[in-house]
């Protein structure tokens, strides 16, 4: 059985990675699985600068998943460099960092920056829905997002993720913009905008008002929105949105992507990543696939 | 002090009791591994068995009981997933992830006269904290009403002030106006109730000179440091963080409120 998959030339053990945002830098959930078992970590966004990020409540549950509004509050790619690299660099799993900036320049410095660091790939947010500046605005316009993949693939050493936001009215048009500014692979959905009101109270369950919806709520919009672009465009794309448990990452590959990532469901279950791993296996068992591979876009037109 | 050097877990615990103490004040007693590293000021949190509610629910942890290797919770109905942890019984099981954060730095104020303070639900950490603590006790404790708890508790590790929203019980007001009818003097204040009670007492301490450890509470997700919903601001840059923020979960939720921005 061969649970390895490939990437835009890399190679990962698995199709199980960690959604951005959600695993930290793989180190506060390391006292609960074995970082060595994941194809990838991929960490919490980066900027070129430490963000302080948005005002509290950040966080509302909602039915059967979650609103966030961190607003990308991180330490800024020195610290991330000398502490977070180094940490993940013990154990055998692929690296990837997501990128995040205010301005294209932004983006450049940290890319630039992780040039000669041992990282295997970047994903670049185009599609945080609760910063200000930058993030979704490249993401939601196919114009800007071509000029932001072909700026960053220009300077990159890794090959380049673009993480593309639900919050648009075809996805496919995003998917091929990105792909014709020489994206290297696409990673959605990012996290679905959404709203919560507290009735009692009359005020607005975030402190941002609005916030990103993960969790299994949005499963079936992201594994259409998977299934659609898988058909536009030949670059591999990493699914996510939702997933809980091995059906449903199986259920990702089928519509369509090469790998997949675990975001809001960590929270719910510690140890949802290596479950999925295990799960996935005992598929390939069950129904005698001998390449995960295979699965990607076998679903029966 | 409680902290976080050992390995955090996800553990299915026994309830062992379970009964209503107040209006919508739920007591839990739950048999777990994870009393034997649980101290006073930290937490667990509980996730709900019902898939539609996704996120645990960060508890404090009212009362340990090592020998028999059990947790004792104090905790409001505030929703669905409270409300779900009030229905187990004894023998039902809780999926609980602990033992989380940073308690009371008990060490810190042996022999010294520490007043305690607990307003509402913030009570209940304060109880295994009077136990724990080898000093000259004092505690104040705030309600809304007549409607108490852990009062009989509390007063097995110290002399007991309490202080009503009504005037039913005890002083008028809250604890801190308990603190001055009573004439209380500290070294230390240790506390744990809702913010305005809390920026109450920092800015008491400020004015006093006196040291206050306080307990803070925020919408978490992960509980474990990786979501970053929890933070409060902080005077100094964080030297996780590096910006003016500290994970709740993590660095706190116990805190010098010198060192918070509240």
């Amino acid at each position: 059985m061969n649970t390895k998959v490939t990437i835009a030339g890399v190679t990962f053990k698995n199709p199980v990675m960690t959604a951005s945002g959600t695993f930290g830098s793989g180190m506060e959930y390391s006292d609960f699985v074995d970082l060595n078992r994941l194809g990838a970590v991929v960490t919490k966004g980066v900027a070129n600068v430490p963000w302080p990020g948005n005002p509290t409540p950040r966080v509302a549950e909602t039915y059967g998943g979650m609103l966030n509004a961190i607003g990308l509050q991180n330490p800024g790619i020195d610290v991330f460099v000398e502490r977070d690299i180094p940490f993940l660099r013990q154990y055998d799993t692929r690296i990837i960092v997501n990128v995040c900036g205010k301005t294209v320049d932004d983006y450049l410095e940290v890319v630039e920056r992780l040039s000669d660091q041992p990282v295997d790939m970047l994903e670049i947010n185009v599609s945080c829905p609760n910063v200000k500046e930058g993030a979704i605005a490249f993401g939601q316009e196919a114009g800007c997002l071509y000029d932001i993949t072909s700026r960053i693939k220009n300077r990159a050493k890794q090959p380049v993720i673009m993480k593309l936001s639900p919050n648009v009215t075809d996805i496919t048009e995003m998917a091929k913009a990105a792909e014709a500014a020489g994206a290297d692979a696409l990673s959605l959905i990012n996290t679905i905008t959404g709203m919560k009101i507290d009735i009692h109270r009359r005020r607005f369950a975030l402190a941002n008002k609005t916030g990103g919806l993960s969790g299994p709520a949005i499963k079936p919009v992201a594994v259409r929105m998977v299934y659609q672009a898988a058909h536009a465009v030949k670059i591999p794309i990493i699914g996510m949105g939702g997933i809980a448990n091995a059906e449903d990452a199986v259920e990702f590959l089928l519509a369509g992507a090469s790998a997949v990532a675990v975001g809001a469901m960590n929270f719910a279950n510690p140890y949802a990543t290596a479950e999925i791993v295990e799960g996935i296996e005992a598929y390939m068992m069950r129904y005698g696939v001998e390449n995960v591979a295979d699965l990607t876009g076998a679903v029966v037109e | 002090m409680g902290s976080q050097n050992v390995r955090r877990k996800k553990v299915k615990a026994v309830v062992v009791s379970q009964k209503q103490i107040a209006d919508q004040i739920y007591d839990m007693w739950l048999e777990t591994e994870l009393a034997q590293d649980a101290g006073a000021g930290q937490f667990v949190a509980v996730y709900p068995h019902d898939a539609s509610t996704l996120l645990p629910r960060p508890i404090s942890i009212c009362e340990v009981d090592r020998k028999a290797g059990r947790l004792r919770l104090v905790y409001r109905i505030a929703g669905k997933g409270t409300a779900e942890f009030a229905s187990y019984g004894s023998g039902d099981t809780a999926d609980v992830l602990g033992v989380l954060g940073n308690g009371f730095p008990i060490e810190r104020v042996t022999g010294r006269r520490v007043v305690i303070m607990g307003g509402g639900i913030g009570i209940p950490p304060m109880l295994e904290l009077a136990k724990e603590l080898d000093a000259d006790k004092h505690i104040l404790l705030g309600y809304r009403d007549r409607d108490l708890f852990l009062q009989d508790d509390m007063a097995r590790y110290g002399e007991v002030y309490i202080a009503t929203e009504d005037g039913s019980v005890g002083v008028r007001g809250n604890v801190m106006d308990a603190l001055r009818v009573h004439e209380l003097s500290a070294d230390v204040i240790m506390a744990c109730g809702p913010m305005p009670m809390l920026r109450a007492i920092k800015q008491y301490a400020q004015q006093q000179g006196i040291e206050a450890y306080i307990s803070l509470e925020e919408r978490m997700a992960c509980g474990v440091g990786a979501c970053l919903g929890c933070v409060c601001r902080t005077k100094n840059v964080d030297a996780h963080s590096h910006v003016n923020n500290a994970r709740i979960c993590t660095e706190g939720p116990v805190f010098d409120a010198g060192e918070v921005d509240i």
